[in-house]
């Protein structure tokens, strides 16, 4: 129960996230798509068929050991590219200290992927917001639900073709014409000093 | 005769389904739960969130960078300050620029702050659900102080917008600066007071004490980070691991427990606490004179006391030379006081006693006709003619001033344009870490704006913390992983 205080700088160095790209190409030469690197942030692009594999390969590989998930999440692309999601993984190593982001390429007509549950339960959630926010299903999850939005909602919010105000938006609320009518009609009886 | 039932019948027994909010005072906001019980134990419990969910990322995917900052507010109100740090480094990293070392450390300072006030508030409402009435009151005679803090250095108390991208907004006065050396003195004996009430409590103890357990592996697994991961003993520290801002220029160390329970966790924000006042210490000693705001033109809004109306405020008049100009009606559709005149093509003409001197057809005109008369107020327009230089012989300052004013207009109207590409920066907020996934496609407004919260993934946890335990034991779990709801459903 007792609570020690440890000293910084302990932490052993990672591993060169373009190393880690390479090994990834290693491995699976045939989905990854493109490697790009971006204010020293390397990302990976690949295929969704093999995605729960290559996620599986990097939580469970010794040397690469990305047993922590930061974040789950998607980008709609609409029509700037040819595949219009991608499910983003940012993945990181608590003993190592390296980080690394996959994309997996998920096209509209076909918005499945694995789920990655199995591997880190932290996900859950993360994949129930996309599928509520993105409409990509996760084959295999637990329980996929919507999770901010009320169960009977209609739509996607988060995609690019989801607007971003409703159709009475401009219109005042009901109860607030109501309530105007209300005391037009009860102006009479107003109190004189 | 009459006919006895089966006892078997009569006493059945079957899991009792029960709902806990969403208006209930221990969730901390408006937190749904659901749970199955036999008996007082819990078999199934099912949070439901979403209810302070306002659509944050597809908002800010609608707005300038800047414009999406008091968003950031919104989120963890409990802690706006670190929320709004993390954004403008975030927004920092995705634009390559740096903040100012005096402007670096100012954001530790205030950083550190919030960590203490936040986590005042967590032990506050904490021990109030558990049962301890007096820390409450304690802890908000402490957190009032610092609040009052942030007021003196931005005005505000709560949702401060304080920081901006590529500094802070002002530079901090002395009066801060004291007033907070007086805080530091003071706040290690009110830790100790506090500590006093709860410390060895044997109620206390019997509430947290083996209480949601969650070993290293697990809370790894599980995505928890903060001082909610650190309980279970594993020193992840966004301050340490990723140094931002000032922190790889202080000292502190980063407090871990053992067992991974709810004292455990308790602990740690204690200890963190007194490393926030040696950061906070540290910081004070070392701040470095100089700028609060990056000299980056392509990406920070130009200084306000460098701009035109208010460099010369009372003095000058505006003034349209007859031969440049070719009546091309800009600046007459442009003035808001409606003070110019004058027909299509034909030279126009200011009304100076109706001219309110905001220096927009100043920036308007194209043909440059319009022109500056410093100290030309109250001047009739024979005089001011005779005056009256050609804008590219005006003095250097004013010209200056003039650029930064149409660079001002930009920016409010466009925004800055962001090299393509996406970043994910994350920081360590009071609660745990949070991060901002931003994709630019190069315009002036995020493709996407992601923020990764951490109540948002802890009170997924909760399931995991509370299956098996008593009902009274969901809302120490609920006060141990520490959310805040409005960061939660964003």
């Amino acid at each position: 129960m007792a609570v020690t205080e440890v000293k910084a700088g302990i932490y052993a160095a990672g591993i060169d996230p373009e190393q880690i790209a390479g090994r990834i190409k290693e491995h699976f030469p045939e989905q990854v798509i493109e490697v790009t690197n971006h204010r020293d942030q390397v990302s990976v692009i690949i295929k969704k068929d093999q995605s729960v594999a290559i996620l599986r390969y990097l939580h469970d590989d010794p040397h690469l050991s990305f047993d922590h998930l930061n974040d789950l999440t998607a980008v709609d692309w609409s029509s700037k590219k040819e595949v219009r999601f991608e499910v983003v993984y940012n993945l990181m190593s608590l003993k190592y200290r390296h980080r690394i982001r996959i994309k997996a390429q998920v096209p509209e007509n076909n918005a499945k992927i694995g789920t990655v549950v199995p591997i880190w339960a932290g996900a859950d959630w993360h994949e129930r917001e996309c599928y509520d926010l993105f409409g990509i299903e996760f084959v295999g999850h637990p329980d996929l639900r919507r999770i901010l939005m009320p169960e009977d909602w209609e739509g996607y919010p988060l995609r690019k073709d989801y607007p971003l105000k409703g159709p009475d938006f401009e219109k005042d609320w009901p109860g607030f014409v109501e309530v105007v009518k209300r005391s037009q009609e009860l102006k009479e009886f107003e109190w004189d000093d | 005769m009459i006919k006895m039932e089966e006892p078997e019948k009569i006493f059945e027994t079957r899991e009792l389904n029960v709902n806990m909010g969403p208006q209930h005072p221990a969730t901390h906001g408006v937190l749904r739960v659901v749970l199955d019980l036999d008996g007082e134990t819990i078999v199934r419990l099912t949070p439901y969130v979403g209810y302070l969910h306002r659509g944050l990322e597809k908002l800010g995917e609608s707005l300038s960078y800047f414009q999406a900052l008091p968003l950031t507010d919104r989120m963890d109100y409990v802690s706006a300050m670190s929320n709004n740090i993390g954004y403008c480094v975030a927004v920092e990293k995705l634009c390559g620029i740096e903040a100012p070392p005096r402007a670096k450390f100012i954001r530790t300072i205030v950083g550190e702050l919030s960590r203490i006030s936040n986590h005042l508030l967590w032990l506050a409402t904490h021990a109030l659900d558990i049962g301890a009435m007096t820390v409450f009151l304690y802890c908000f005679r402490e957190r009032e102080w610092i609040l009052d803090l942030f007021e003196m250095v931005s005005g505000a108390r709560l949702t401060i917008t304080y920081p901006r991208i590529g500094g802070v907004r002002n530079d901090i006065s002395q009066e801060f600066i004291d007033s907070t050396v007086k805080f530091l003195e003071e706040f290690p004996s009110r830790i100790l007071e506090y500590e006093t009430l709860i410390d060895q409590n044997r109620i206390w103890l019997q509430r947290t004490v083996g209480i949601g357990v969650i070993s290293a592996e697990e809370a790894i697994n599980w995505g928890m980070t903060g001082p909610t991961l650190r309980g279970s003993g594993i020193p992840y520290d966004i301050r340490k691991y990723m140094p931002y801002d000032a922190y790889d220029q202080v000292e502190f160390e980063v407090p871990i427990g053992t067992a991974g329970d709810t004292y455990d966790r308790y602990r740690c924000r204690m200890l963190e606490l007194r490393q926030s006042i040696k950061i906070i210490k540290q910081c004070l000693d070392k701040l470095p004179e100089g700028p609060v705001m990056a000299d980056e033109p392509k990406f920070v809004l130009p200084p306000k006391d460098k701009m035109l109306p208010i460099t010369h405020p009372t003095d000058m008049a505006y003034f349209i030379i007859e031969k440049a100009c070719k009546g091309c009606g800009m600046c007459l559709r442009a003035c808001p006081a409606k003070a110019i005149t004058g027909e299509k093509k034909k030279p126009h003409v200011i009304d100076q006693s109706l001219c309110l001197q905001c220096s927009t057809c100043f920036t308007t005109c194209k043909f440059k006709s319009m022109t500056v008369v410093p100290g030309g107020k109250g001047l009739s327009d024979e005089k001011l003619a005779e005056l009256a230089v050609p804008p590219e012989q005006l003095p250097e300052d004013i010209k200056e001033a003039q650029q930064n004013l149409i660079r001002q207009f930009d920016f409010i109207k466009k925004g800055p344009r962001v090299p393509e590409g996406d970043v994910y920066v994350a920081t360590e907020v009071p609660k745990g870490e949070l991060g901002f996934y931003f994709v630019s496609d190069g315009s002036s407004k995020p493709y996407r704006m992601r923020l990764r919260s951490p109540s948002f993934i802890h009170a997924g946890c909760l399931s995991r913390l509370s299956i098996g335990h008593l009902v009274a034991d969901v809302i120490a779990n609920i006060g141990t992983i520490d959310i805040v709801l409005g960061e939660c459903d964003r």
